[in-house]
């Protein structure tokens, strides 16, 4: 159970952290479109969230809820993956973050729908259908991005390059990965993997944008080593549940 | 020989006002009602979109993630009602990113309300019930605006709009019962927040030039003053149902005509906020016009990506 609480933690951390930071864009997209597409996108993920968290609460049997494991947790028992905490940066920034882990999301969940976990089994198949968006959406901002202006094609390349060193950790395994995975609940890492591999190429071909060649990867979230961006999120995301603990809102 | 027929068109045009029949975008229209229109929609239009600004700002610090998913619902849903809007707009000729240039010199204007800043979370909740519900008075007449398109996105309009009212509301209840300090917040968001709210409804019938004319065309079909009465009188039994004090030592229930009185609004203050000396009018443009700058780079590539496959599939 231990394993199993560890590895919802996972999921739902992601994106919780991924939906956070897209929220911070409301009101500021460069076009009106897209201010509706990326609130759109952090309500899924918040949903997701939350429903995840819901289920990780369950497990763990402390009588906890969502909105404790949420904000009540320090950095340290964050699990999420350090690319869904880096900071939005330009536009380009924030497509290409979410290509990355849109790319690994597809796969990740059409995998999950077959989990002998019940419950994951059932969120998977309901989150699927908001990722598949979410990959259409930003894959194709890559390619615009990419295949664009000359100054856009180089903004694009260079938030690659920053955030390509991130992209190893989505794939991330350790003894929690390798219990899930024998006990049926886990998708194979590899086989999401190639999945992943697939898409950026095919995506990245499209867009005329190059796999940097500084391959050095980092990884450090799963195992609640974050960047120093993560205490900024939650000193925003849970500041009022410090300051007034115990009520309801 | 001309002279004849513009009378002629503009007495048939008045005629379908006084009959309840509306007013579509390729019928003729006089100038004078046109830019009214794009006067009025691309205003409502800006309001939206700067609307988003004071709430966006406490998505991130929303207290759970129920209230999160709300927010970040509600303030989805005025993205929208700005590009519904700004398509109202463009039927009548005009060209958005004109209109929105507008905004940004600062020759449009858009709702004083959002010039106020959002100190606490209890501002959600005024603002949702306040600010929507002051929007919700003006914006229901509306949907039977002579102008057909924009009484049809009033009426969808209307729809989220009363759920936004409600959810507001809710936040305000549960505050108001909630522990010492957050009523506390609940009160000082209601202080701060009631006087503007009242402002939203515009000057007084005395001092509003467009008044007359609008009322005439059947775009408005109320005057401020009967709004602003409206509102008070809605929400004002609301603040005593779940115990919060409205800010006006003058408000009383008048038995006889059966409203509530209330006190002198600070004219001085709504000018001025007008003429954007409001708290926040700086920011809310700056950040506008940020954005527009910030987004020329990717608006700039997106054009340039369709006409590569453009040309590619013509090659």
């Amino acid at each position: 159970m231990e394993h199993l609480f560890e590895y919802v933690l996972r999921i739902g951390d992601d994106s919780l952290i991924l939906g956070q930071r897209l929220a911070e864009w409301c009101g500021h997209g460069p076009i009106l479109e897209e201010d509706i597409a990326m609130t759109n996108i952090s309500l899924d993920l918040i949903g997701q969230a939350t429903t995840l968290l819901d289920y990780a609460a369950k497990i763990e049997g402390k009588g906890k809820n969502a909105d404790q494991l949420a904000f009540l947790r320090f950095d340290k028992d964050y699990r999420n993956l350090l690319l869904v905490e880096q900071p939005n940066g330009d536009f380009g920034m924030t497509m290409m973050r979410q290509f990355f882990f849109d790319a690994f999301r597809k796969p990740f969940f059409e995998a999950l729908q077959h989990s002998k976990d019940e419950q994951l089994s059932a969120i998977a198949e309901k989150s699927l259908k908001e990722t598949r968006y979410h990959l259409k959406h930003s894959s194709e901002w890559v390619i615009r991005l990419g295949d664009g202006t000359e100054e856009s094609h180089q903004r694009i390349q260079e938030s690659l390059d920053a955030l390509y060193r991130y992209t190893d950790e989505l794939f991330y395994s350790d003894e929690v990965q390798k219990a899930m995975e024998s006990a049926g609940i886990a998708p194979k890492m590899d086989d999401v993997r190639s999945e992943w591999n697939k898409t950026v190429d095919y995506v990245l071909n499209e867009a005329t944008l190059k796999i940097p060649d500084n391959q050095w990867k980092f990884e450090g979230g799963r195992r609640g080593m974050h960047s120093e961006h993560l205490g900024y999120i939650l000193a925003d995301m849970q500041y009022m549940q410090r300051a007034y603990p115990g009520l309801e809102w | 020989m001309k002279e004849v027929n513009i009378s002629e068109l503009e007495r048939r045009f008045q005629e379908k006002i006084d009959n309840d029949i509306r007013i579509e975008p390729k019928d003729w229209m006089p100038d004078e009602y046109r830019k009214t229109l794009i006067r009025q929609i691309s205003q409502h239009a800006h309001s939206e979109v700067v609307g988003m600004l004071p709430e966006g700002n406490w998505i991130t610090r929303a207290p759970n993630l129920r209230r999160k998913a709300v927010l970040l619902a509600k303030v989805q849903d005025e993205a929208g009602h700005g590009l519904y809007l700004y398509s109202a707009v463009e039927t009548l000729g005009a060209d958005r990113e004109q209109t929105i240039d507008d905004l940004h010199s600062g020759k449009a204007k858009y709702s004083s309300i959002f010039n106020y800043p959002t100190l606490t979370w209890a501002d959600m909740g005024a603002i949702g019930w306040l600010v929507d519900g002051a929007a919700i008075m003006n914006q229901v007449p509306l949907c039977r605006c002579s102008y057909g398109p924009y009484a049809r996105a009033m009426v969808r309009v209307c729809k989220e709009e009363s759920f936004h009212q409600r959810q507001g509301f809710e936040i305000m209840t549960t505050l108001a019962k909630g522990s010492p300090e957050q009523k506390a917040m609940a009160q000082d968001a209601l202080n701060r927040f009631w006087w503007p709210a009242l402002m939203m409804f515009g000057p007084n019938d005395a001092e509003s030039k467009h008044t007359q004319q609008s009322m005439d065309w059947r775009i408005k079909r109320h005057t401020n003053d009967e709004l602003r009465q409206m509102f008070v009188d809605a929400t004002v039994p609301q603040a005593e149902l779940i115990g919060l004090t409205v800010p006006d030592p003058d408000l009383k229930w008048n038995e006889e005509t059966g409203h509530y009185e209330f006190g002198e609004i600070n004219w001085d203050e709504f000018w001025q906020v007008v003429k954007g000396n409001g708290p926040c009018n700086k920011d809310r443009i700056d950040t506008r016009r940020k954005a527009k700058e910030e987004g020329m780079w990717v608006r700039e590539a997106a054009m340039a990506h369709a006409d590569k496959r453009a040309k590619r599939k013509s090659a």
